[in-house]
């Protein structure tokens, strides 16, 4: 099948290249038929990809080592999940992904556009269809995924242990779908410019796919910093990584885009600025692709030696270089139809906010490029860590979580003092108690006195959300009577873009304070400890219990029971294992390839509303040694002899007195590890007691939950009988017709 | 006031605060920057004393145990020549031989000692062209 | 051999999908393949209709603005006066450009 799988991406980039020059073609000479062909090239592509996927996914379902990914990335004892995610842990398969969410939600977007734009849509197809021919042809001529072997191994190379966790496994679509979802305002806006169709339509199309793609680049990168938490063995969930900083740039842009996008809805300005924040995310979102993919941050000088650098950095220049002639283009038709009335307004607090967030972006992008940029000037590569971040990013952060709680209670156009008096007065007061409560908890000084204002923000924001709730639920029973619960559904039902934002914004004020806390009052202790003995971390005594220890031929772990007590009182007992899984490498010897390969941590984590208390196990091995060189010594000899009596005894014979040593070996592995039980020595264990940090998940969640509000579509029958009543009324009052429309 | 003096009020402050922002940007990340250098350009240009950040691929077969140390050598990624290198501290999961790496040295005798904590790790590339390894 | 045929069907299929428009027209000329729903074809209009319910979104934003209080009795009159304002202008500019079409 692999030859199918081949041939359907050839397949795929031929129609790509057809559908992009038949749209194109066709609304060039108002031939409708050719815009239609474009159209249907990109459902085609679509099932074309399916198909595709479902060959990969079967091979690996399989585990047909013949095809080089599944040999390279499965085994035949990696779980069945993990074999079915395993695709997108290769180069290949993640490029093939790419293509296929791309062409689905491409296919998506056309078909709820059917009818609409129709000027413009054919523009973005082409464009889209661009895109998949980009990525087409990377898996065509440099990372196909249907590369196979006439030598297929009996065994797989295995999944990366690290990548055996269920984050790991959806943060890559999850991840794909954004940046894939945030071509398509791109190509929308592009198609716009072009056509100088640049009133209200294209904005309703682009504003739920701009929303949908930052959901989901949103839910990929917390789940990329669960998977750090919860897998990795340093305890951190953000560690300011040039991959981490890849996605969060462009999810910044768009997070400003959705704000000022409302902006130009209601008071047609910032056109320019909304037009080069589309542009930007898009670009924002194949420099990450790039990033990741390039290895351009090793060396300037290194990526020309990767296969794919050279490529991305085309297409990179060539979408700058298109955005920035279409906007000098098209600026007499993007010119602002009014002004800011007033800077305490909700178009200013929108404003100031974008100014933030697009401040940010530049921030992430310099420090993350730094190392480039400084190699290009100076000639030396230099190299700034995560410190450089925190002076800017959380001063940035303040401001924006205020402004996040600023936001829902201002009025748009005006306010007057009044009206800020009855508006601020209780978040105001909120904010500042916790403020002050905060500070004389802490005996009156702080040596984090931008954590406590974060706490003192976060506590407005949600004062604030909850106060617009409940006034917005208080105004609905004056004119229904309806018991608060229905009330409240119906609100948010009936105005979803605003309750969802305000949703959105709670959760964010409920993840930062959880960042604030868990970064600014984390107790941590690198200790070494044998059987019996403990540690006290803030107030915590940790007791190191027993040693663990396991091994089957995949994996060998060794691992501790440790109890955690405060006060005398038991609190929970944690369990931290190490994971050592064998390398396949032989020279390392026969039994030092099972404790010189990948190693992955299982940490211990008691995770509560108030605080996590969190370990890992790093067990040195060298007590092992000199035990593991005789072992590779005898085992090694051993071998030896039964490949040179393999020329006079039979195959089968030689097999089986393989097989006899093999089974010996994983003996002797078992013997050596459970010398870790039966002789235990001392151990380092990381131990850390981190504040609120439930908090960034719990946040998460209710980011996720409102931004899912606000992109639910309103029901087809209402959107028709608010249509048709418009119509109807259209000759009436706009108020009676406003009223009507969902 | 004038709608358009106040739009050119506003745009004066803007683009000063983006001034500020870009200044600081710019100083703190030549300021508390470190060069990070190769094997050969750390052999070559090291200064007693001070610390680099050291990055390279870890050479195969050089990872040992010696008590809570960790010892193993960073290659450089052009010439064949790599640096010792003695680390104690967090032990980054993805670490194995083959595997690119940043930590941070300081010279003592003939050996390069990691600052604690320092080492970090980058994911297991699946992106790069495969190179070849001694 | 039978990998050469399954990729020879699916050939087949997807020059038949894609081209299928270009058979239809050449068939009956006057045929709107792309079979949506029946939505005014002017983009003007469409342009206008999307302004006229970010207007009327605009207007119940205002009246709900009004009912939590962040809009007193005085400021919402004025907003609500300029919003019906722009609406009627809207729904004004819509009916000529339905007209002309």
């Amino acid at each position: 099948m692999a030859l199918t799988g081949r041939a359907l991406l050839i397949l795929g980039l031929a129609v790509a290249v057809f559908g992009a020059c038949a749209s194109l073609y066709g609304v060039r000479t108002g031939r409708r038929e050719w815009v239609d062909c474009g159209r249907r090239s990109v459902y085609t592509l679509a099932a074309l990809m399916t198909l595709a996927f479902v060959i990969l996914e079967s091979a690996f379902l399989r585990s047909d080592f013949s095809f080089n990914v599944v040999a390279g990335h499965s085994s035949t004892t990696t779980p069945t999940f993990y074999k079915m995610t395993a695709p997108w842990s290769s180069q290949e398969g993640s490029l093939l992904l790419w293509v296929w969410l791309l062409s689905l939600w491409s296919s998506l977007v056309l078909f709820l556009t059917r009818g609409k734009v129709r000027e413009i849509v054919p523009y973005a197809t082409a464009i889209l269809l661009g895109f998949g021919t980009f990525f087409l042809s990377l898996t065509v001529f440099y990372a196909n995924p249907f590369a196979t072997t006439s030598n297929p191994p009996a065994e797989g190379a295995g999944l990366d242990p690290l990548l055996l966790h269920p984050s790991m496994m959806i943060h890559p679509p999850m991840l794909y779908s954004g940046y894939t979802l945030l071509t398509i305002p791109f190509a929308f806006a592009v198609g716009a410019l072009i056509t100088g169709r640049l009133g209200s339509e294209w904005i309703a199309v682009v504003r739920r796919f701009a929303l949908a793609a930052w959901l989901f680049l949103g839910i990929g990168i917390l789940l990329g910093a669960r998977w750090s938490y919860t897998e990795l063995g340093w305890g951190g969930y953000w560690a300011w990584d040039p991959v981490e900083n890849a996605a969060l740039m462009p999810w910044l842009c768009i997070t400003a885009f959705i704000h000022s996008i409302m902006i130009q809805e209601k008071r047609g300005m910032l056109k320019v600025w909304n037009a080069s924040l589309v542009l930007g995310s898009a670009t924002l979102a194949i420099i990450g692709t790039f990033l990741v993919r390039s290895g351009v941050l090793d060396s300037i000088h290194a990526f020309g030696a990767s296969t794919l650098g050279v490529p991305f950095v085309l297409l990179i220049a060539v979408m700058i270089c298109a955005s920035i002639g279409l906007i000098v283009w098209r600026r007499p038709q993007l010119r602002s139809e009014s002004q800011l009335d007033s800077l305490l307004s909700r178009e200013a607090v929108f404003l100031f906010q974008n100014v933030v967030l697009v401040a940010m972006v530049f921030v992430v992008f310099w420090v993350t490029f730094f190392p480039l940029i400084s190699e290009a000037v100076t000639g030396t590569k230099v190299s700034v860590g995560p410190p450089a971040f925190r002076p800017f990013i959380v001063p940035l952060a303040l401001v924006l979580v205020l402004l996040s709680g600023i936001g829902p209670i201002i009025a748009w156009r005006r306010v007057t003092v009044a009206n800020l008096r009855r508006n601020f007065t209780i978040p105001v007061l909120v904010g500042l108690t916790t403020l002050v409560v905060l500070i004389v908890a802490g005996g009156g000084t702080s040596s984090r006195p931008l954590a406590l204002i974060m706490f003192g923000l976060g506590a407005f924001v949600i004062t604030t959300v909850a106060q617009e709730i409940w006034r917005g639920v208080s105004a609905r029973r004056a004119m229904t009577h309806d018991p608060v619960p229905i009330a409240l559904v119906q609100l948010i039902r009936r105005n979803r873009r605003r309750y969802g934002g305000y949703i959105v914004h709670a959760g964010l004020a409920v993840l930062l304070i959880g960042v604030a806390a868990s970064s600014s009052f984390q107790h941590s202790s690198d200790v070494t400890l044998a059987p019996g003995q403990h540690a006290v971390v803030n107030g915590y005594t940790i007791r190191y219990v027993r040693p663990l220890a396991s091994a089957t031929p995949q994996k060998i772990s060794f691992g501790a029971v440790l109890d955690v007590s405060k006060g005398g009182k038991h609190v929970t007992t944690l369990t931290t294992t190490r994971g050592f899984y064998p390398a396949q490498d032989p020279t390392l010897g026969i039994i030092g390839r099972f404790f010189n390969g990948s190693a992955d941590s299982n940490v211990g984590l008691r995770a509560g509303i108030t605080k996590d208390i969190w370990t890992v196990i790093n067990p040195d091995l060298s007590p092992l040694q000199s035990l593991i060189t005789k072992g590779d010594r005898l085992f090694a000899a051993d071998e030896s002899q039964i490949m040179s009596r393999a020329a006079k005894v039979s195959t089968q014979q030689t097999q089986q007195s393989l097989n006899a040593l093999f089974a010996q070996r994983d003996l002797a592995i078992s013997g050596l590890t459970a010398r870790f039980v039966s002789h235990p020595w001392s151990v380092n264990f990381l131990l850390i007691v981190s504040p609120l940090v439930t908090w960034i998940w719990l946040g998460a969640l209710i980011i996720a939950f409102g931004g899912l509000i606000a992109l639910w579509p309103v029901p087809a029958f209402a959107r028709r009988r608010a249509v048709a009543r418009a119509g109807a009324g259209r000759r009436s009052s706009p108020a009676v017709a406003a009223r009507e429309t969902a | 006031m004038d709608p358009s003096r106040k739009r050119a009020i506003r745009l004066v402050v803007a683009l000063t605060a983006a001034l500020l922002l870009a200044s600081a940007l710019v100083y703190t990340s030549f300021a508390a920057g470190r060069d990070e250098v190769t094997a050969s350009q750390l052999l070559a240009k090291a200064k007693p004393g001070k610390s680099y950040i050291l990055a390279g691929t870890v050479l195969a077969n050089s990872v040992h145990h010696q008590g809570t140390a960790l010892l193993f050598r960073v290659r450089d990624p052009k010439l064949k020549v790599s640096v010792p290198v003695r680390y104690t501290g967090i032990v980054p999961d993805p670490f194995a031989e083959g595997r690119g790496v940043l930590v941070t040295v300081r010279e003592q005798g003939s050996q390069w000692i990691g600052e604690q904590n320092s080492l970090t790790t980058k994911c297991p590339s699946k992106y790069q062209a495969a190179s070849s390894s001694y | 051999m039978l990998q050469f045929l399954i990729v020879l069907a699916i050939l087949a299929v997807v020059v038949i999908v894609v081209t299928g428009p270009l058979r239809s027209a050449s068939r009956s000329p006057s045929t709107d393949a792309a079979g949506g729903p029946e939505v005014d074809d002017n983009p003007d209009i469409a342009d206008l209709e999307a302004a006229r319910e970010a207007k009327y979104r605009e207007i119940r934003d205002a009246e709900l603005d009004h009912s939590t209080g962040k809009l007193s009795d005085a400021d919402f009159e004025a907003v609500d006066k300029t919003l019906r304002a722009e609406a009627v202008e809207i729904l004004h500019a819509l009916d000529r450009a339905r007209e002309k079409h």
